[in-house]
Order: C-alpha cells, then sequence, then structure tokens
C-alpha cells in the first residue's frame, strides 16, 4: 500500500503555476526525496500534501484519503522557515508537548502514552539538556531539532520535512539523518525536500526531480546519473545557489 | 472607619456589581491572554464598537439589549473571520471596515429616531450600578459558556496562536478554532460591556494579560497571572469608584492600566539586575 499517492497534481498560485501534471507513489515504510532548484514547487508539493494549499486539478491522497479528511495527528510536517513568534510564551518543553495536542480531545488529560511520547522526541533529538529554555534562546540548529521533535512527538503515520538540513551544522545534519533512516527503518514513510544532493543516496530509497513537474524519478544513484540531475545543478549553480 | 470601608457593600446594587465585576474581571483577562498573543487587540476594541449597532436596533425595536448586542457582535465577528479568509483583505483593514461601518449603522439609525433618548453615556462608558438580577444572570451564563468553550480549546486554541499552519497540517482544523474564539470574544465583550462600556472594554482584554506577559515566560502562568490582574482591576476598581465618587469603567481600566506599568518597571529592573 502507498502512504502517499499523487496523481496529475496541478497547483496554481494566482495566475502562475507551481506544479503541473505531478504524479509519484511514496510506498508505506520508505523515505523519498524532492530535489530541484529554488522556485521549482519543492515546498509548494509537501504543503499540497499536507492539505495546505489545495490543488487546482489532480488528487493527493495520503492513506488513501484526502490530507484534510484525514484523523487528526496523521500529518507531521516541519516547514521549512519557521515563522513563529520567539516571544511567545513556551519553552522547548512547551513546544514539543504541542505535538500531542492533535491526539488530546477536549477536556481530555494527558495520558501515560502522551507523556511518553514528548519524553521520547525529546530524548531523540537530544534535547534533554536545553527542554525547559525559552525558546528565544536557542541556536538555529536547536530550533530545528525542536520543531523536528514536535513532529515525532506527534506519533504521525507520514512525516513531511522542508530541507530540514538548509542552515543547520553538521552535526546536527548527521544527527538527523541517523533519526530519519531510524523512523523510516521502523516503518514510517518520509517525504522530504533537500538541497543537498550529494547525501541524497544516504537519505532516501527513491528520488524525484521537481522543476514544476517531474524531470526524474528513481533510486538516488540512477537519478543522479541521469541528465535531469546535471540540468538542476547547472540551473542551481547559475542562481548562486550552494554547492 | 470599618463602616466606611464596608460601605459599599451594604446596597444590593453594589453586591450584584461586584459580581459581575469579579466574573468580567475573570474572563476578559482570561481570554485576553490569547488576544495579546495573537495580536488581535484592534478585534477587542472592533468588536466592542459593532455591538452598539445591535444594541440601537433593539432599542428602537424594544427587544433585549443582551439579544441585541449579541446578534451584532458575533454576526460582526464571523463575518471579520470570512472577509479576511475568503477576500484577499489584511485582518486590521477587514476589522477596520467593518467595525467603524457597524458603529456607524447604530448612530444612523438613532439620529434617525424620535425616541432618541437611549443613554449613550451608559453604554459608551458602562454603567455597572445598574446590573439588574436578571443581567447578573445573564452574565454568569454567558460566562460559564466562555469558560466552558475555552476549557475545552485551550490546547487547539494555544497551538494555532503559536504555530497555525504546522497545527493545520496534524489536522487540527485551524477556521473552526477562530471561528470559536472570535464568538467567545464576542460573548465576553457583551458581557462586559455594562462594566466598563464599549469604549473601554478593550482594555480589560489587553492590558491584564499585556502586564502578565511581562513578569512571565510560560503560558500557564501568565494566563493565570492576567486572571488575578484582570480580577484585581475589576473589583478593586469598582471599590475604589465607589469611594472615591468617580465613573467606575475609568477607574477599573486606570487601575488596570496602574498594574500594567508596574509589571513593565518591575521586568525592566529585573533585566537590569540580570546585566550587572
Amino acid at each position: 500500500m502507498n502512504a502517499v499517492e499523487v496523481r496529475d497534481l496541478h497547483v496554481r498560485y494566482d495566475r502562475l503555476e507551481a506544479l503541473t501534471g505531478v504524479s509519484f507513489d511514496l510506498p508505506e515504510g520508505t523515505s523519498l526525496g524532492i530535489v530541484g532548484p529554488n522556485g521549482s514547487g519543492k515546498s509548494t508539493l509537501l504543503k499540497t500534501v499536507a492539505g495546505l494549499v489545495l490543488p487546482s486539478a489532480g488528487t493527493v491522497r495520503v492513506q488513501g484519503t484526502a490530507p484534510r479528511r484525514l484523523p487528526p495527528g496523521t500529518i507531521g510536517y516541519v516547514p521549512q522557515i519557521e515563522d513563529v513568534d520567539w516571544k511567545f510564551p513556551v519553552s522547548v518543553r512547551d513546544v514539543v508537548t504541542m505535538g500531542r495536542y492533535p491526539r488530546v480531545g477536549p477536556f481530555q488529560r494527558f495520558s501515560e502514552n502522551d507523556h511518553r511520547a514528548v519524553a521520547r522526541a525529546i530524548e531523540a533529538l537530544d534535547l534533554g539538556a536545553i527542554a525547559d529554555r525559552h525558546i528565544s534562546e536557542l541556536s538555529g540548529g536547536q530550533q530545528q531539532r525542536v520543531f523536528v521533535a514536535r513532529a515525532i512527538a506527534q506519533e504521525p503515520q507520514l512525516l513531511l520535512l522542508d530541507e530540514p538540513t538548509t542552515g543547520v551544522d553538521a552535526a546536527t545534519e548527521d544527527a538527523l539523518l541517523d533519526l530519519v533512516r531510524g523512523l523510516v527503518a521502523d516503518g514510517l514513510p518520509v517525504l522530504m525536500t533537500t538541497h543537498d544532493l550529494d547525501r541524497a543516496a544516504e537519505w532516501f530509497d527513491r528520488l524525484i526531480v521537481v522543476d514544476r513537474k517531474i524531470l526524474a524519478d528513481g533510486v538516488p544513484d540512477e537519478v543522479l546519473e541521469s541528465g535531469a540531475y546535471a540540468g538542476i545543478r547547472e540551473h542551481t549553480h547559475t542562481h548562486g545557489h550552494r554547492r | 472607619m470599618i463602616e466606611w470601608l464596608l460601605a459599599p457593600f451594604v446596597y444590593d446594587f453594589m453586591q450584584r456589581a461586584f459580581i459581575a465585576a469579579l466574573i468580567v474581571g475573570g474572563l476578559c483577562s482570561t481570554l485576553g491572554t490569547y488576544v495579546v498573543l495573537r495580536k488581535l487587540s484592534f478585534i477587542g476594541d472592533g468588536l466592542a464598537h459593532a455591538s452598539f449597532a445591535g444594541i440601537v436596533i433593539a432599542y428602537l425595536r424594544g427587544g433585549s439589549f443582551w439579544i441585541g448586542a449579541a446578534i451584532a457582535t458575533i454576526v460582526t465577528a464571523l463575518g471579520i473571520g470570512f472577509v479576511h479568509r475568503r477576500a484577499n483583505v489584511s485582518l486590521d483593514t477587514a476589522i477596520g471596515v467593518l467595525f467603524t461601518a457597524a458603529f456607524a449603522l447604530g448612530v444612523f439609525l438613532m439620529s434617525r429616531s424620535s425616541r432618541a433618548t437611549l443613554d449613550l453615556q451608559s453604554f459608551l462608558f458602562g454603567s455597572i450600578l445598574g446590573v439588574s438580577r436578571d443581567d447578573l444572570f445573564v452574565v454568569l451564563g454567558l460566562g460559564l459558556v466562555v469558560a466552558l468553550v475555552i476549557g475545552a480549546l485551550w490546547r487547539p486554541l494555544l497551538y494555532t496562536s503559536f504555530d497555525p499552519i504546522v497545527a493545520q497540517a496534524a489536522g487540527i482544523r485551524e477556521g473552526s478554532v477562530d471561528n470559536a474564539l472570535l464568538v467567545i470574544l464576542a460573548l465576553t465583550i457583551i458581557v462586559s460591556l455594562q462594566l466598563v462600556g464599549i469604549v473601554l472594554v478593550a482594555a480589560l482584554l489587553v492590558t491584564p494579560a499585556a502586564a502578565a506577559a511581562q513578569l512571565t515566560k510560560r503560558f500557564i502562568p501568565m494566563m493565570l497571572l492576567s486572571g488575578v490582574f484582570g480580577v484585581t482591576s475589576s473589583v478593586g476598581g469598582l471599590y475604589a469608584s465607589f469611594q472615591l465618587h468617580a465613573a467606575s469603567g475609568a477607574t477599573i481600566v486606570l487601575l488596570a492600566t496602574l498594574i500594567f506599568f508596574a509589571a513593565l518597571a518591575l521586568s525592566a529592573a529585573r533585566r537590569r539586575q540580570r546585566v550587572l
């Protein structure tokens, strides 16, 4: 069974076609990387799978259902840039705890299971030492880990990561890679965008190259050797992007 | 001396006023935590003004003040949410357009009426001393509804206040949560109108929570502290207004403002200490 099925997806922002005719599958328990130049629609694709952007045509199914009709807590989403108010009165632990909120009903108390999930997520992202810090007191890498921890605490059935390695240090990147590989091994499907072509084979079971439409789809090594990869790399360079 | 101190509590109307002040102060300041964190101060002010149209229509048709105010305020609240989401209009613009329109409608209708004896001042600035037994029951009932909704939705309200996009992806119905917040905000404002009046309601929503935000960096303590400040302001202000022979709404708001500046000074002093 496929965790995600996208069929002939079109997304339009006003008159701009952000995605056109995109189709792919994400089988259960596998990871799929999405690469492409800036403005290629990578983030839009993730947002559409998350149900945050509605398609103008085509379908997105997560576990056979439209994203907005899924039970609360199904999709864990970590956006590329967290546009939050850093003065908001919450600690690291408070933010991670929010991951459980979709699963806790009105007037319901936190169960043992909820507390355990929060503790495990804090541990998995190595946030124990800074759990009681206010969110304004974090480095960029720590911030990213907090938001990944919140998504993990949610115990989602699909994890969407939008360039989680951009702007984080090498140690955080390695830790995230280990974490994601472990989650996938445990059966969690992961859909992630990245700029990091060199390590794509480490991260993903499959890779798609997107530039408003799908240019290539296959195992990372094959995709990287194909012309689609070269095209992107050139494109990325001419736009002055890193690598 | 003791007689002088207890004087306000001798009168029935003052006892009712104190109970109303307690409820309104607690409600406004608790809900105010979300208002401040979501930067909705302007909405509070807007909804209060919008209630005026409903009050005037109710008055001209001989209907209940409560029902008129409730309909006008809730319709405006949901209208603001709708216009903001559907039309490509920023929130403060939507509020600016709709609340002045509703207020203008009230003034327009009143100016055309031959029965223009409606006591404008009591609506603009509150008339806590005129709280009847029936009014008190309405305040209590609506207060309970608001408290129940906050009790049920405080987590989704918190999540969508902090990070609406991720909350929505996680399956929290952001639109419904927003609408629920707007409706209880509208109800809270209606309940507060008699105490502080249209012009001053926003202060009771914003000032205690803003003071609390100066003193804590955690959500639950902020909400509790805001509640304490709110009740202190409303009950203390009412008491002071009686002893000082001053308008109750204005005295309450001034006391809340005093607490805000005290909190500001305390937080500045703490920061300086940390630097040294």
